[in-house]
């Protein structure tokens, strides 16, 4: 039985690194990403990486530009409706980007949201969030931020936010598309930053949704 | 054919080694520290020319196959770079999902087959006809013209144009049977020499510009340094052809002056885009187009040369 059990975690855990790079492999085809470390060298440990939410395949291609090491630390937060909704995609959320999965209705919820992203903070990883909630799809650059990512700093205040713009993901797959048209994307990584004493939410959102809108170069 | 090959590949090999040799001295003796942002250009270049040269060497003894896959290849990085910059919104997705996975396929797939005759007009005509039906049932009008004719211009220089290369397989020249891989070895080696040529004299020589406005590192003295050597060599290189070597110095002019419009028309493109190079994935040289431009404007007249005058078919 015992024995059972390790053969078979065993073989999920190489099929999920297969996955992952099966997954990674296809974003470089299709979107041959370059990372743009505008705010110094790429560091381990627990950090948010907060990006512009505008495709499905966003935060697969803020892991894919990752340096390998710090991939297997990094974690998205995402949608656990989405997630769950088939057995593929839950083994893909859960196995191969351990993704922490956050109950959008919170009527439903067993577990807050915050507490689970400090859980992970804590145990060393970092975390890929998307502080806009949804996909964008309006025609302004960015949606107001939820207040996920104050909670989140106000709780942990020493860990590093770091502003991730991704360009050009949308026209590969825009809302409801299918087939991706494959297209050079850019992930620009900006300089860290963190909340400031005292700092107010509605500034704190304001002064992080300006830091990555100035990595957007003024495009979308 | 595998002498005369292997031949002109132990030529580059050697060209190459030189210039490695060169590109390290240069950097021990001016900046061993890799300060000089020109030397290290260089010895990039240099080292990703290795790395392109061995990937056509593998492709051309894999033989056919090997030759049609590595341009279709290359076609889909070029498309993927020029669509990037291209006039296009969300109502046009699946005429660009087409381009890429439908129009692209086909296209190689009649090289693949010799189907000369549909392979001539399949871009020109059906997907230049079908193409803006896909974006038009959209119903969306803003940007029409620009959105379906950059579309197809992106299919015309990236897919058309360089499939013409891998196309040159397919040609029946007398007395030349089973050596047509060596036509893509001498234009390509012709029109690329001449590239880099052009850039050594430039940088040795280079006073007056052609078209300051449309990229700096084009002069006179680059220009006919450049061509005349890649025509001098290319002529000493006849005997890899069908040609006689008046015939292939001849021959060698016209496309090493194609290749150097097809680098200016990029050039505007990438000026009126606000870009400086297509991509970024050949270190050294910036993305594919950027070093497939001259290639892309030389093949298809190389070929209608080479199968007026030579061919059967």
């Amino acid at each position: 039985m015992r024995l059972r059990g390790v053969v078979l975690s065993s073989l999920s855990a190489a099929l999920a690194a297969l996955l992952g790079k099966a997954i990674s492999l296809f974003a470089r085809i299709i979107t041959a990403p370059r990372a743009i470390w505008t705010g110094g060298e790429p560091r381990p440990g627990p950090r948010v990486y907060f990006a512009n939410h505008t495709s499905n395949g966003d935060f697969v291609l803020v892991w894919t530009v990752l340096p390998a090491v710090l991939r297997s630390r990094t974690r998205p937060v995402a949608a656990l409706d989405y997630w769950l909704s088939s057995p593929l995609r839950a083994f893909i959320g859960r196995n191969v980007f351990r993704a922490v999965l956050i109950d959008r209705r919170p009527e439903a919820r067993v577990e807050d949201p915050v507490s689970q992203m400090v859980a992970a903070i804590d145990e060393g990883d970092a975390l890929i969030l998307f502080p806009e909630g949804q996909r964008n799809a309006s025609e302004a650059p960015l949606l107001p931020f939820k207040s996920g990512l104050y909670h989140l700093a106000r709780q942990r205040p020493e860990v590093d936010l770091v502003p991730v713009w991704i360009a050009n993901l949308n026209r590969v797959m825009p809302k409801g598309a299918v087939i991706p048209v494959p297209l050079l994307c850019t992930v620009t990584f900006g300089a860290s930053l963190r909340i400031r004493e005292g700092e107010a939410k509605d500034a704190f959102l304001a002064r992080m949704s300006g830091a990555l809108l100035e990595l957007s170069g003024g495009a979308r | 054919m595998t002498t005369d090959l292997a031949l002109l590949l132990s030529g580059v090999a050697a060209i190459l080694l030189v210039a490695t040799v060169i590109g390290r001295i240069l950097r021990a003796r001016i900046a061993p520290d890799g300060s000089n942002a020109v030397i290290e250009n260089l010895n990039a270049r240099i080292a990703a020319w290795w790395g392109m040269v061995i990937l056509m060497a593998l492709a051309f003894i894999a033989g056919r196959p090997g030759v049609v896959i590595l341009f279709a290849v290359l076609s889909f990085a070029a498309l993927r770079e020029f669509l990037t910059l291209t006039t296009k919104t969300a109502a046009d997705h699946r005429a660009l999902a087409a381009s890429f996975f439908v129009v692209l396929p086909v296209q190689y797939w009649l090289v693949g087959i010799d189907w000369y005759g549909l392979f001539a007009v399949f871009i020109p005509v059906y997907a230049f006809l079908f193409l803006p039906v896909l974006s038009a049932l959209n119903g969306n009008p803003e940007r029409f013209l620009y959105r379906i004719a950059e579309t197809q211009w992106a299919l015309m220089v990236s897919v058309y144009c360089v499939s013409h290369v891998p196309a040159l397989l397919s040609l029946q020249i007398p007395g030349f049977e089973g050596r047509n891989v060596l036509l893509i070895a001498w234009l390509i080696f012709v029109v690329q020499f001449s590239d880099v040529m052009q850039y050594v004299w430039g940088k040795l020589f280079g006073r007056r510009r052609i078209a300051p406005t449309l990229s700096p590192s084009k002069t006179w003295e680059g220009f006919a340094g450049g061509i005349l050597t890649a025509v001098a060599t290319g002529s000493a290189f006849w005997w890899l052809t069908p040609f006689t070597q008046g015939q292939a110095a001849l021959i060698a002019l016209v496309v090493t002056i194609m290749g150097f419009f097809g680098g200016l028309v990029m050039s505007a493109i990438k000026r009126d885009k606000g870009v400086k190079d297509w991509g970024h994935l050949i270190a050294g040289h910036g993305g594919f187009i950027d070093r497939l431009d001259s290639v892309i404007f030389a093949a298809p007249i190389f070929f209608h040369i080479t199968r007026y005058f030579w061919s059967l078919t």
